[in-house]
């Protein structure tokens, strides 16, 4: 029974005196499907729950201010650790705001390298994400097939970066390394190999009954709903809002590629709910793997990096930058005083943030089966939150 | 078997003339032949179901310890043995100590009406079903207990969902069984067996469609029953840590999982005595002609593979089905599942009133039913085979290598 409206109660007045047949669980920072450390404040009557608090703050490492601390080309290896899924996106969102402050040009060839290395960083995070989902849900074993994938991944960015998992590729004013000339053939060839495993793990997993039942209908977010939190990526496309920035804010060279924007149109059960986000993540796969193809074979000849002064001083001004990362926008707001060689200010935004403000609203009156198939669905990643 | 081991005390040492002694040395015989087998089980079931696991899931698992990492369950069980036992702070300290107990008390006592052969069973009870239903209950006290007594909200999630999860699923357990008690008119397991016949069409679980829908019915249930996934709700590690089981360490620790694997033979071993035709050898159907020991010998054997089959089944659901939630485990079990056992136990009361077992229709439906559930073995057969050439395939193009290892064999 809920004697008082719960939303009107200070959170320490909740935990110093629980109303009548409520439960007061603590979830995380050290429980096995918070990915990472959250901690979630859970408000229960049994299974079913009156609401879920998000604490967040346990990563918080102080990136922005480190980046006042600074150059601009020494920040690069700490936007890496921004989301550790998918430091790519994180690298090229960096450089391409310092680029835009400063004017810099960046190569044609480096510009494919990036949506190369970016797209195949896409995937790797993607098969995280859908694959720590299954395990959520109760089912290992998707999880592990797609760890076997991403090793294949991480074994290409290897071999193109020197790096597996915080690649520190972009530079400002191109990337650091050229593709290796056998690299172009292993991709096309992983390519093919992983298409008709995404088939397989649609057979294991994704038409699953068990699996579709535990995520139709579960937590359905509504387009309006979407945009008022501030919804990106996968999430907000999920809820059926056409909106890509690779598309309709094109950068790079991603307007030279044919790909679909996948929406999501309530396959199995309402549009926007779990299920739907966990489809346009495995679908959105299959349009990167559409992107790689072309990008590989019209990648054109060139050089990898602009002449860029070693000490970037760009003038008095500010920018936003952003890319569509996995975890949708990633964007940083980069201030210059143009006097020092270090950024002024640098504000980041990120998608996890804002997925993180919808999940108490979204948690009331559903069981705590279902809080683990939202905190997958909408695939945070602790260090993004908290930066 | 007590039968047996008395005549056995009787042979060799002739001095021994109290009954009563000789009652209580032979029911110490058979428990300890019965614990060493229950513990040994449990044991490899650990290693074959980790070994099995990284097939699935296309990695090494265990092959460290000893040939092929055979031992690996001995290494397990020694280290968690040498563990400190925590009581955590603010727990029952009493009610603690005691559930992993009543977990296996449940568990072991089940042992005593298994039949493993034509005469190896420890006490062939009138009642063996409905004792086997009633003593499987304590795991849920158990289970209760400990969830209860940790003083952890965790533990106290895992214990209820257990509760509500194991009681209303013994319901159409029960029904199911109660057809095949109906059908060999007594609820020994040794008489249920005898009903049966040694062919694949004899058994009761192709007496006809109803009663192979009875045992799929049973065999759900004894999933459930036994935590095994998709109904691992009780430990479901990604919601509740690890369930009742959270706050356990060291010994009592291995208590609850020691129970965990010797209930996949409890569980298979059940479905096969009830349904698949237990011990009985193909063309032999008399029972006088199970007194030798090589015939009491092959009768285990065919046991056994029967039974390790269906534990391999279990095995394999774990590693790929995810899990359901609460409220759709309750409704599976009240909408669909006990529902379909009374149907199930109508059908098979008319079935039986209507046809005679020797009658030729009555052959006929068990044969046409026996070829129901050999095409469902054969389809899910062809799945396995399919799917493996097609990953094979895929690997070789990548790697250039071949995927296959002999089942014994691992990188």
């Amino acid at each position: 029974m809920i004697k008082q409206e719960l939303k009107n109660i200070d959170e320490l007045r909740i935990l110093r005196e629980p109303v009548e047949g409520e439960m007061l669980v603590n979830m995380g920072p050290q429980h096995p499907s918070t990915h990472g450390v959250l901690n979630f404040l859970l408000v229960t009557d049994g299974e079913v729950m009156h609401r879920a608090v998000p604490h967040i703050g346990y990563l918080h490492r102080g990136i922005e201010k480190l980046a006042e601390q600074t150059e601009y080309a020494g920040f690069m290896p700490f936007t890496d650790r921004i989301d550790y899924l998918a430091a790519m996106a994180a690298n090229q969102a960096y450089a391409m705001a310092v680029e835009k402050l400063a004017g810099y040009v960046v190569p044609e060839r480096a510009e494919f390298l990036r949506v190369i290395a970016c797209e195949l960083n896409r995937i790797a995070s993607h098969l995280v994400a859908t694959g720590s989902m299954a395990m959520d849900i109760g089912a290992v074993t998707p999880f592990i097939h797609w760890i076997r994938e991403r090793e294949y991944i991480n074994e290409i960015t290897e071999e193109l970066c020197g790096s597996r998992l915080t690649y520190n590729y972009c530079r400002i004013g191109g990337v650091s390394h050229d593709l290796p000339a056998t690299l172009a053939g292993k991709i096309l060839l992983w390519l093919d190999h992983f298409e008709p495993i995404i088939d397989e793990f649609d057979r294991l997993i994704t038409h699953n009954e068990i699996f579709v039942h535990r995520l139709a209908d579960v937590c359905a977010i509504s387009a309006q709903n979407a945009t008022g939190y501030g919804l990106v990526g996968p999430n907000l496309r999920a809820s059926g809002v056409d909106w890509d920035l690779r598309r309709d804010k094109p950068y790079s060279v991603y307007d030279r590629f044919d790909f679909n924007i996948v929406l999501g149109k309530g396959f199995r059960g309402a549009v926007g709910d779990s299920y739907d986000r966990f489809v346009v993540r495995v679908l959105e796969m299959r349009e990167s793997c559409k992107i790689l193809r072309q990008a590989l074979v019209a990648l054109p000849a060139g050089e990898i990096r602009s002449k860029v002064p070693r000490v970037i001083k760009p003038p008095v001004g500010e920018t936003y930058a952003a890319v569509e990362a996995p975890r949708g926008e990633l964007g940083y707001y980069v201030v210059s005083d143009g006097v020092s060689s270090k950024p002024y200010r640098v504000k980041i935004r990120t998608g996890s943030f804002t997925a993180m403000s919808i999940i108490e609203s979204l948690s009331k009156g559903v069981m705590i089966a279902d809080l683990v198939a939202i905190i997958g669905s909408l695939d945070v990643v602790a260090p993004e939150v908290d930066r | 078997m007590w039968k047996l081991t008395q005549e056995f005390i009787h042979k060799f040492i002739p001095a021994f003339e109290h009954a009563w002694l000789a009652y209580i040395a032979g029911a110490l015989v058979a428990a300890l032949a019965l614990l060493a087998f229950a513990s040994l089980f449990a044991g490899l079931a650990s290693y074959v179901e980790r070994r099995i696991a990284g097939r699935i899931m296309s990695r090494v698992g265990p092959n460290r310890v000893g040939p092929q990492g055979l031992f690996q369950f001995v290494a397990d069980g020694l280290k968690l043995v040498m563990k400190e036992d925590l009581v955590p702070a603010g727990a029952d300290p009493i009610l603690f100590r005691i559930a992993p107990y009543f977990v296996f008390a449940g568990m072991f006592g089940t042992f005593v009406v298994l039949p493993f052969g034509a005469h190896l069973v420890a006490a062939d009870l009138d009642v063996g079903i409905f004792y086997l239903m009633a003593i499987t209950s304590f795991v849920v006290l158990g289970i209760m207990l400990g969830g209860w007594s940790s003083n952890s909200k965790w533990s106290l999630f895992g214990g209820l969902r257990s509760a509500a999860q194991i009681i209303s699923y013994e319901i159409p357990a029960g029904i199911a069984l109660l057809s095949v008690a109906i059908f060999a008119g007594t609820l020994s397991t040794q008489g249920i067996i005898n009903a049966q016949g040694g062919l694949p069409w004899d058994w009761f679980a192709f007496h006809s469609p109803f009663s192979l829908v009875a045992f799929v019915i049973y065999f759900i249930a004894a999933l459930a029953e036994g935590n095994r996934t998709p109904f691992d709700l009780p430990e479901a590690e990604s919601e509740l840590v690890a369930g009742y089981c959270t706050e356990y360490s060291g010994f009592r620790f291995v208590v609850f999982f020691f129970a965990e694997w010797a209930n996949l033979w409890i569980m298979s071993a059940i479905s096969v005595l009830c349904f698949l035709g237990g011990w009985k050898i193909p063309f032999v159907n008399a029972p006088e002609a199970y007194s030798g020991w090589l015939w009491i010998l092959l009768g285990f054997v065919i046991f056994s593979v029967k039974t390790l089959a269906l534990v391999t089944v279990v095995m394999q659901l774990r590693w790929t089905l995810p899990r359901f939630r609460l409220d759709q485990m309750m409704n599976l079990c009240w909408k669909y599942l006990i529902p379909g056992a009374f149907a199930a136990l109508l059908g098979t009361m008319t079935v039986m009133a209507l046809f005679s077992w020797d009658s030729p229709a009555g052959i006929a439906i068990r044969f046409c039913t026996f070829l129901v559930g050999a095409l469902v073995v054969l389809y899910y057969i062809w799945r396995i085979v399919a799917n493996y050439r097609a990953d094979s395939a895929n690997y070789k193009k990548l790697t250039g290598q071949s995927m296959w290892y002999p089942p014994w064999r691992l990188p």
